[in-house]
């Protein structure tokens, strides 16, 4: 193995999933579009995250072209943007959380936006907000020389995606490329909520930690503490999206809260 | 978008074409630094699976035998090449060689890229296509592939679209595909193809995403220019038969840009020939209201390829304008970005005008009703005639210029379009009523 476990101990992800670790259970992450439905709302929504169980947090940045999110996050994301979203503005809330809390912060981003504004500089800015690294869902280890150069350069980590679908060779290509933890795709399909986790998700688990991987944390699909429970008893930990956004909508940041509060309790392992 | 072109900076590939290297057959993922795969990691093997499927295909000479039986007694090819004696004398009195990709079956070049791919569909085992479609021209090439090879057909086309385009909705449906509006985004061509990947990703199992133009991650760049290389190969023949040399330039219109790299391919390793593709300049490059991508964009990573991309300064993707459906997308292929960047070809911008009065032209002086987005590529060989004309001098030398146009489609579904723009409907018709929402019969 390369270097991937040597920086991994500098990694804000994998400090994060390392206490959940220690304390007996997987990690919570927690998506939230920034914007939606303003910034400020996006940041106090983050705090009340990280208050009330997640470890991890994610700040998705509006995008036009959003392929690999379903209709709700769309939605926000569209929303967000008509009213003025600017893509800097996602270091304010990556900054306005980290200065609150201790939750590692990730930007979850397309990758567009980061080449528009150049590489080096996005992930300047983003270390120096306090962020904790990206994740890309349209960008694969492949393409991905230039982040991996800034990433080094601003310590930040990379999480790339693996899929039922990805070969053993690609599993461990990803795995390798990645510093913080990996992100298993628990079904071939986009965001948004469904009522059972793909049996699918386990076998990705289990081809990344073949593949090496030291931590694996599975997103898509989970919305419940009960399939939080079921994915907690053999990931690391357990990304929640959709049903957060759809209870910022309904229910503003006090809902966010609650809902984050009953998800934690599926974390701790049986 | 108010910058100046950004076109011309790429490494000086150039001189190693003029130095005997070859810019035919470019295998991608990279054209320069364009290309790629900036996709969905869940993709990647359906990726993986298309382009060996592909390699293995071009080199079986079964495959070969059926594109061209296909290509013979399907589509009509190979398609005509009529010289323009009338119209050209409105181009500087230069020759003008149209490439009458109008006649072949389903009114367009479109139906070569649709029939290579949905074999490869077939032979990878699938048993459904989707596609995306603007104006319906891809979408109805699309479900005649599908139903002629007995394949499940999905079309993903922008609801805005879809009324405004209701009879090629209908001819889809009565083709046997099921077209699906889309309503999320700024439902148009780019949300249409948002969702046709989001539908490939749940379904890659059993479904091929039949692309329709020559962009995308790889394989479909390379691709794409593969199936739709027979009309250069076609054109340089013929040219060569009917005129005894080979052109002194070669037109096409630019939208993703697969019927100008299918024409250009045939001409890229002969430097004698200057290449143009023409972008839409939709109401004028200056107003902002365009879809002069390579003009105006900057390098940028949409629909899994890097390339030129119409885009605000946060790398949001900008909406396009053109009275050309099949031209009015954000985006292009990325081989084209290579082209532009080593010079091998011009990109300019037609603006609206200028492709509808070429459009009326070729309606008068030859009896073609052209697809207004050929009209682009007709409406740039009139000012490259011109050029040729003005550097022949007055020693009557134009006459010796050849150009050919690539003529991508027929306008029989313009017509409303245009008779909206040329104003030839009473007012109270209900033809003046479909033409002012746009649409095309």
């Amino acid at each position: 193995m390369t270097g991937v476990q040597n920086i991994s101990s500098t990694s804000k992800s994998a400090v994060a999933i390392d206490k959940a670790r220690a304390e007996g259970r997987a990690a919570l992450i927690g998506y939230l579009p920034a914007g939606y439905p303003t910034v400020e709302d996006t940041i106090a929504a983050g705090i009340a995250l990280a208050r009330n169980g997640a470890d991890l947090i994610e700040i998705g940045i509006p995008y036009s072209d959003p392929v690999m999110d379903g209709p709700v996050i769309q939605a926000a994301t569209t929303e967000a943007l008509a009213k003025g979203f600017a893509v800097r503005q996602v270091f304010d809330v990556v900054a306005g959380i980290t200065s609150q809390t201790d939750a590692a912060v990730l930007v979850m981003t397309y990758w567009n936006p980061v080449v528009r504004m150049g590489v080096d500089e996005f992930s300047r800015r983003l270390a120096e907000a306090g962020g904790a690294g990206l994740i890309t869902p349209d960008l694969i280890p492949d393409e991905a020389a230039e982040w991996m150069e800034a990433s080094d350069k601003y310590g930040l980590d990379r999480v790339f995606l693996v899929a039922p679908s990805s070969s053993t060779e690609r599993m461990k290509r990803t795995v390798e490329a990645s510093r913080g933890f990996v992100y298993a795709v628990s079904i071939m399909g986009v965001t948004g909520a469904r009522t059972s986790v793909s049996s699918a998700a386990k076998g990705v688990v289990a081809a990344a930690k073949e593949a090496g991987a030291e931590r694996v944390c599975v997103g898509l699909g989970v919305s419940t503490a009960e399939q939080v429970s079921e994915i907690a008893a053999y990931a690391d930990g357990v990304i929640v999206g959709t049903a957060l956004v759809s209870a910022i909508r309904d229910g503003g940041v006090e809902a966010v809260a609650s809902l984050t509060k009953d998800l934690s309790t599926g974390l701790t392992r049986k | 978008m108010a910058e100046a072109p950004t076109a011309g900076s790429d490494e000086g590939s150039v001189d190693a074409f003029l130095q005997g290297g070859s810019l035919k057959h470019a295998p991608g993922p990279y054209f320069g630094s364009y290309g790629g795969r900036w996709m969905p990691e869940s993709l990647i093997a359906a990726l993986d699976e298309l382009e060996d499927t592909f390699e293995k295909a071009k080199a079986d000479p079964d495959f070969i035998a059926q594109i061209a039986e296909l290509n013979r007694n399907y589509s009509g090819r190979p398609s005509l090449l009529t010289e323009a004696k009338r119209f050209a004398e409105h181009a500087g009195g230069v020759r003008i060689f149209l490439k009458r990709e109008d006649l072949n079956h389903t009114g367009s070049h479109k139906i070569n890229n649709v029939l290579g791919q949905a074999l490869l569909a077939k032979r990878m085992g699938k048993t459904r296509v989707i596609a995306e479609t603007g104006a319906g021209q891809h979408g109805v090439a699309s479900a005649t592939a599908a139903a002629l090879l007995g394949l499940e057909c999905v079309v993903y086309m922008g609801a805005e679209d879809c009324r405004r385009q209701a009879l090629n909705v209908a001819r889809m449906e009565l083709l046997g595909a099921t077209v699906i509006p889309v309503t999320n985004g700024s439902q148009t061509l780019k949300d249409a193809i948002n969702e046709a990947l989001r539908d490939w990703v749940a379904n890659v199992g059993n479904t091929h995403y039949l692309l329709g133009t020559a962009a995308g991650a790889h394989p479909f760049p390379a691709m794409v220019r593969y199936f739709h290389e027979v009309i250069g190969e076609e054109a340089r023949a013929q040219i060569i038969e009917q005129a005894g040399r080979l052109p002194d330039a070669v037109c096409a219109c630019i939208g993703g840009g697969s019927n100008a790299i299918g024409i250009f391919h045939g001409f890229l390793d002969d430097p004698s020939v200057k290449i143009y593709g023409f972008e839409a300049g939709g109401d004028g490059v200056e107003t902002g209201r365009h879809a002069a991508t390579i003009t105006l964009g900057k390098p940028g990573v949409l629909h899994g390829a890097r390339s030129y991309l119409m885009q605000d300064d946060d790398g949001q993707t900008i909406e396009s304008h053109s009275i050309s459906a099949g031209l009015d997308y954000p985006g292009v292929g990325p081989e084209h970005s290579y082209l532009a960047d080593i010079g091998r070809v011009s990109y300019e911008p037609i603006t609206d005008s200028e492709a509808m009065e070429a459009f009326r032209l070729l309606c008068r002086t030859e009896g073609i009703i052209p697809a207004i987005e050929s009209s682009h590529a007709l409406a740039g060989a009139i000012k490259v005639g011109q050029r040729l004309a003005a550097e022949a001098g007055d020693a009557g030398g134009a006459s010796e210029k050849i150009v050919i146009v690539n003529l991508s489609g027929r306008g029989d579904k313009d017509v409303a379009t245009a008779a909206e723009w040329f104003d030839l409907l009473d007012k109270d018709s209900a033809e003046a009523a479909i033409g002012k929402e746009g649409e095309q019969l």
